[in-house]
């Protein structure tokens, strides 16, 4: 198990290298450190909501109103600071709002049992109407922000932007939260085998009460890097995100069915989607490729997990099924 | 024995049998057909305009085109699966359509290229997911990617417009008084899928997969064809409904159906087909359909902008869920 894992996360490092030296050949300054610092950069939100969703997913749950909690925090943070509220309230407010959002899909996961699909397809309008209701659709531009709230992800700190070094520390979190605590422990054992999980005193929902309390948490924090960042605001940033994120938690290896996954195979996953983003403009491919391009890295992606993935029980029914297959093709 | 079976309940088995009528009064159709009634009535007590026939007609376009998805996706989740990359083959299938507008094909044509577009996307998704054996839901928000991407490729930020005025029969003409040829379509749609869900002994086979695969499959169901089959409807449906919406809009950008998965998905889930496979109805659905329609043309009236229309949408679609579920929780 640990072998596999690990040769699959070298298979995906191999491709970013790989990538990075097409890119390289055609543009060499695209692997200047200076750039990469950039791409790095621009991939942190990615990142962080990346590692989120994998939480999530790895309980059997998936969360498509991740985007949308993103852009309804982003909003409120812009709103606070336009009404001239300080940086560190503004951070501990989407934090919080990004916490209840989550909360409110876990609950309905957990106490009413309704399939997580269902919740955060619908949670997904409603928090993004919200915005709309807030601000009846006018957008907060880039001169109605004040310079600190602007400046405070940009600001240079030993090198890096705090953007990045936010994603570092919170990639630092994930490592030892997923890998040395019983909750990191409970969200494998959750996915891996639900039943199994109840027997040694587990409880299901609760544990995915927390995933979505923790993917709502870094998309409230993400809202206001976003906003800050880009110094704009509006109903529809950020719309279709959610996708990408669970394409770069695929691609990162993390099994959709749940109870498989890795710190190091999302935040991967999610730089091969970065990295492909920021090379198309540069290679001179249209960026309207980056769509089917993501597209077809999920398909490879998903065919390679379920390679090595394949349950080892129920062997004969496996046989069967493919043995049917190939006669009727 | 005992331990297990306190987690890994089963289906509850009635200790008798309830007469017929009462299971149709209680069913979920019932309680959705009284919601459509309701709404029906207040729309028609809050706007004047609503209780005239051409604007009850112009409001079926809303719902027509999500709708004929929503019967193909409803056999496709009954038998544990679902489809996201609809809107997408709605996209790749109108870009094709507009290539081949574009180099002079007739109207003849366009339509079997769409409807050949929704087909090839279909058995794509169907080799992947009962082909290959991968998970739907990740193949198909792969494909969901891949197809509007290949439109995006085709198309940039630019459009195709110019459609033959015969093309924009499917999606503006009549075929009688108000009944328009996406009305008629729908209702034809709604009898073919009900039948072949229900009457035919292929739809009994869809129930079987969604309950239990793997017993269909050692019964002698051959699951994997009839996945293949069921994402070849599925992309079927989006061609046609690609056809009507361009012939509709006139138009081709790659943006086109932006969001319809969820709202196709919405509508299987509140007509009472259950997400994780296994049971629902067309009927459900059609009645689904028809709720949708009538709160969006509703509020519509009442000038409500379409994003509150959709926090509204999703209010129902998770009430509509949670409702029962609290209601069943008070009472134990």
């Amino acid at each position: 198990m640990r072998g596999i894992l690990k040769s699959r996360e070298a298979i995906l490092a191999l491709a970013i290298l790989v990538l990075l030296a097409l890119v390289a050949m055609r543009f060499p300054a695209f692997i200047l450190p200076g750039n990469l610092v950039n791409v790095l950069t621009d991939t942190s939100p990615l990142i962080i909501l990346a590692l989120g969703q994998m939480v999530v997913i790895l309980t059997k749950c998936i969360d498509l109103s991740i985007a949308a909690n993103l852009a309804l925090c982003g909003m409120v943070a812009g709103l606070l600071n336009m009404a001239g509220v300080p940086i560190v309230v503004i951070l501990l407010a989407v934090i919080v709002l990004g916490a209840l959002l989550g909360a409110f899909n876990g609950l309905l996961v957990w106490k009413l049992g309704i399939p997580s699909i269902v919740v955060t397809l619908g949670t997904m309008t409603i928090y993004r109407g919200i915005i709309f209701v807030l601000t009846a659709g006018k957008w907060i531009n880039a001169h109605q922000m004040s310079p600190e709230f602007k400046d405070f992800p940009r600001a240079i700190l030993l090198g890096l932007p705090v953007m990045t070094w936010i994603m570092i520390a919170i990639v630092l979190v994930f490592t030892v939260l997923i890998y040395r605590t019983p909750l990191g422990r409970a969200f494998f054992a959750v996915g891996g085998n639900p039943h199994a999980a109840v027997y040694t005193g587990i409880s299901v929902g609760r544990t995915q009460f927390a995933a979505f309390v923790i993917a709502g948490t870094l998309a409230g924090l993400t809202g206001y890097l976003w906003v800050a960042r880009y110094a704009v605001a509006y109903v529809d940033i950020a719309g279709g995100f959610e996708l990408d994120v669970v394409a770069a938690c695929v691609i990162g290896g993390v099994a959709i069915a749940g109870g498989a996954g890795s710190v190091a195979g999302a935040v991967m996953g999610a730089l091969f989607l970065g990295i492909v983003k920021n090379a198309l403009p540069v290679v001179g491919i249209s960026p309207f490729a980056q769509m089917a391009i993501s597209g077809i890295a999920i398909l490879v992606a998903i065919a390679f997990n379920a390679r090595s993935s394949r349950p080892k029980g129920r062997i004969i029914l496996k046989q069967a099924e493919h043995r049917v297959v190939e006669g009727s093709a | 024995m005992t331990a297990t079976s306190t987690s890994i309940r089963g289906r509850e088995i009635p200790d008798r049998l309830v007469p017929g009528w009462k299971r149709a009064l209680k069913s979920w159709e019932t309680l959705l057909f009284v919601v459509a009634v309701a709404i029906f009535i207040a729309n028609s007590l809050a706007s004047p305009y609503f209780l005239d026939p051409w604007n009850l007609s112009d409001a079926s376009f809303n719902f027509t085109e999500k709708a004929i998805i929503a019967f193909a996706m409803a056999m496709l989740i009954i038998a544990g699966e679902i489809d996201l990359s609809v809107a997408a083959i709605i996209a790749l299938a109108s870009t094709a359509m507009g290539m081949a507008m574009t180099a002079g094909a007739p109207v003849p044509v366009l339509v079997l290229i769409g409807l050949a577009t929704g087909l090839i996307c279909g058995a794509f998704n169907g080799f992947l997911v009962a082909g290959l054996g991968l998970p739907s839901i990740v193949v198909t928000i792969g494909t969901m990617s891949l197809f509007r991407g290949l439109a995006y490729i085709v198309l940039g930020d630019g459009a195709f417009t110019g459609y033959p005025d015969a093309f924009g029969w499917f999606g503006q003409g009549y075929v009688w008084w108000v009944f328009s040829f996406e009305l008629v379509l729908f209702v034809v749609m709604a009898i073919v899928f009900g039948i072949l869900l229900h009457a035919t002994d292929f739809g009994r086979r869809v129930y079987v997969i969604g309950n239990n695969a793997t017993a269909a499959r050692f019964s002698g169901v051959r699951v994997d064809r009839i996945r293949f089959i069921l994402f070849l409807l599925t992309g079927l449906m989006s061609g046609i409904a690609a056809i009507c919406l361009t012939s509709r809009l006139g138009s081709t950008r790659p943006s086109i159906a932006t969001g319809f998965e969820l709202e196709v998905v919405t509508m299987v889930v509140l007509g009472g087909v259950n997400i994780l496979g296994g049971s629902g109805s067309i009927p459900g659905v059609v009645i689904a359909a028809l709720v949708m329609g009538l709160v969006t043309f509703g509020l519509g009236l009442l000038n409500v902008p379409g994003i509150v229309m959709s926090i509204i949408i999703g209010a129902l679609l998770i009430s509509v869920i949670a409702l029962p579920r609290l209601w069943k929780m008070a009472r134990t």
